[in-house]
């Protein structure tokens, strides 16, 4: 998936994530920023979440800022999915 | 050694002695009987007509002998608007002292101003109920050189009367006081309550302060505190923030998984032998506890039955409940909100115990002990029932043990309500950080996905089963929950003991290790 543009999905409600999308030049890799307020308990996953996610949506070069408040593993995955198809401009069909 | 619970205690601890592990709930209690002997309070002597006043609350520190290694006591019934426990630890401090080991009977978020002392080697020691905010953290980050003790109610009472607990200087806040030192806290401007937590401090310390903000004439009406009893009476501008010591009334949560978790608990409590005319009632004051006294009132009318006594922690709830005639009596150890002070100030079947009467297990009979029905929170709750009301997820100390296994210990019906998890942590689950309250003394677990019943009841489950209720086994509940959030990651944790958790008895029930900073 190419990514055009900074796009973000999400809150800072508790139980949600925020997460921020930029597109970086190609060969940059991922920059990913992480903040949780359940990071001891579960940093690590969202972590390989993340990553596994992006492997999924074929997202190699990007920058993430994930501000999380203790979301679900399906919230995650949603937040992720809908940033990252904004920032690439695709519509809800 | 390993307690009962398979918990590992240390046999012994530097400048504490030997330690007791926990053997089971009624184990001590059924001899009749405890082998510690009371030690005797203090005899003490005044001159007729001598005053007591003092200028300053430094003043009376001065005159009541403080020196290193004493114990200095406080009552937690101003709660986050507290403006004495800081101030006093402050001139202590300035003083020089040195090595003091604080025995509130709580401790709030407005303590941490204290932090610097624990730092410095002013504060070396603490026995409370309670332990939050900065100091919690920083307690369970290894700051204090001995273990702190977290005890319940009715075992701080226990712990005086024994003298493991040894009082020098007691400092007593209250919102009137007469020259003689006869006190209370149910009027005045920073009015809140019941002073329940604070008599046997006044009856045990070598030394005991009252301090107002509001001077009366000779007496004081009621004397919650008795001035045969007190040493130095101070006023002082103000005892602390009246917003934050008791505001308005306290109101039912809005919070749908609150709500949801309190009908399914009422529903089980009406469906259990223990909801019947004149049964005893207490609630927590927390969102879901609160919220079960609702329903529970609506039963009550639309079934017409009648209770005897509400007893604990008492809010504004509990009040209206006795004045529609619900309940005969009102039991109050610890007031929640300002109309309660008023309640208790002039309805004579609001009554202020103190804390040995409240929950005490070492005397004739503790009121927790003739409960039916209690309902309480958890912060974390275990396929065994254990409940951790002390340590959070990431193993600081914020929270309290209070009166949970007071209460669970002497109910007929014990009721735990919770979310079954917490943002992503899981509250229901296979083995708790901190066993405060044990699962011997648990009847259910309330969540929003089912109720969970302990096997020690069968005969409760089916009642519950029989009226339509979701009961669900708590391992079955356990895996549900980690199926949705995910397995954390456990807190890694350093081998020394920071925080010893007494049970009501006195036996060790568990520990705190500090934790290991990542």
């Amino acid at each position: 998936m190419i990514l055009k543009e900074k796009a973000q999905a999400g809150t800072f409600e508790s139980s949600d994530i925020l997460i921020m999308v930029e597109p970086l030049e190609a060969g940059a890799g991922r920059k990913i920023e992480l903040k949780s307020i359940v990071m001891q308990q579960y940093g690590d996953d969202i972590l390989q979440q993340l990553h596994r996610e992006l492997d999924a949506l074929g997202v190699q070069d990007v920058r993430i800022i994930a501000n999380d408040k203790g979301a679900l593993a399906l919230t995650i995955s949603a937040r992720l999915e809908t940033a990252i198809k904004r920032s690439a401009g695709i519509k809800a069909s | 050694m390993k307690n009962a619970l398979g918990i590992e205690i240390p046999e012994y601890i530097e400048g504490m002695g030997a330690l007791e592990p926990y053997k089971g709930a009624w184990e001590k209690l059924q001899k009749g009987w405890m082998d510690e002997t009371t030690v005797p309070p203090p005899n003490k002597a005044k001159m007729p007509h001598a005053s007591k006043m003092c200028e300053t609350l430094k003043d009376a520190i001065l005159k009541a002998d403080p020196h290193d290694g004493m114990t200095v006591s406080f009552h937690h019934h101003l709660r986050s608007g507290d403006g004495i426990l800081v101030e006093a630890i402050k001139i202590l401090a300035e003083l020089g002292i040195k090595d003091i080991t604080l025995a509130s009977s709580s401790l709030t978020s407005a303590h941490d101003p204290i932090l610097p002392y624990l730092k410095d080697g002013t504060i070396t020691g603490i026995w409370s109920s309670g332990i939050r905010g900065e100091l919690g953290k920083a307690i369970a980050e290894g700051v204090l050189p001995k273990p702190v003790v977290i005890h319940s109610h009715g075992g701080r009472v226990r712990d005086v009367h024994t003298g493991r607990i040894r009082i020098d200087l007691a400092i007593l806040a209250a919102s009137a006081a007469d020259c003689e030192g006869n006190a209370t806290g149910s009027h005045g401007p920073s009015a809140f309550g019941s002073m329940g937590y604070a008599a046997i401090d006044s009856w045990y310390a070598k030394q005991v302060v009252v301090v107002t903000d509001n001077l009366v004439d000779y007496p004081c009406v009621p004397p919650s505190i008795r001035q045969n009893y007190v040493d130095y009476v101070v006023k002082v501008d103000s005892i602390g923030d009246p917003t934050k010591i008791a505001s308005g009334t306290t109101r039912i949560t809005k919070s749908p998984m609150d709500l949801q978790i309190a009908r399914l608990a009422a529903k089980a409590i009406i469906a259990s032998d223990s909801f019947k005319q004149g049964f005893s009632f207490q609630v927590g004051a927390g969102g879901a506890s609160l919220a079960v006294a609702k329903f529970i009132r609506e039963a009550m009318k639309e079934k017409e039955v009648k209770g005897s006594f509400l007893l604990g922690g008492v809010t504004s709830y509990c009040v209206d409940m006795l004045n529609e005639g619900l309940f005969n009596s009102i039991f109050d150890v610890q007031s929640f909100d300002a109309a309660v002070s008023s309640s208790l100030l002039n309805n004579a079947y609001h009554i202020e115990i103190p804390a040995g009467l409240y929950a005490n297990p070492f005397n004739c009979g503790c009121m927790t002990n003739k409960l039916d029905i209690v309902v309480l929170g958890a912060l974390e709750v275990d396929t065994d029932f254990n409940v951790n009301v002390i340590t959070g997820s990431e193993g600081a100390v914020r929270g309290a043990s209070g009166g949970h296994s007071d209460t669970a210990s002497g109910a007929n019906l014990t009721v735990v309500v919770c979310p079954s998890f917490r943002g992503r942590i899981p509250i229901v689950k296979k083995q708790v950080h901190t066993v405060v309250t044990p699962g011997e003394t648990i009847d259910v677990v309330v969540t929003e996905r089912g109720i969970c019943v302990n096997p020690r009841r069968p005969e409760l489950r089916k009642s519950l089963e029989e009226a339509g209720l979701p009961v669900k086994d708590i391992e079955v509940l356990a895996e549900e929950v980690e199926k949705i959030t995910g397995k954390s990651k456990d807190i890694e944790c350093e081998d020394r003991i920071v925080g010893l958790v007494e049970y009501r008895d006195g036996t060790i029930i568990d520990v705190i290790r500090q934790v290991k900073q990542l």
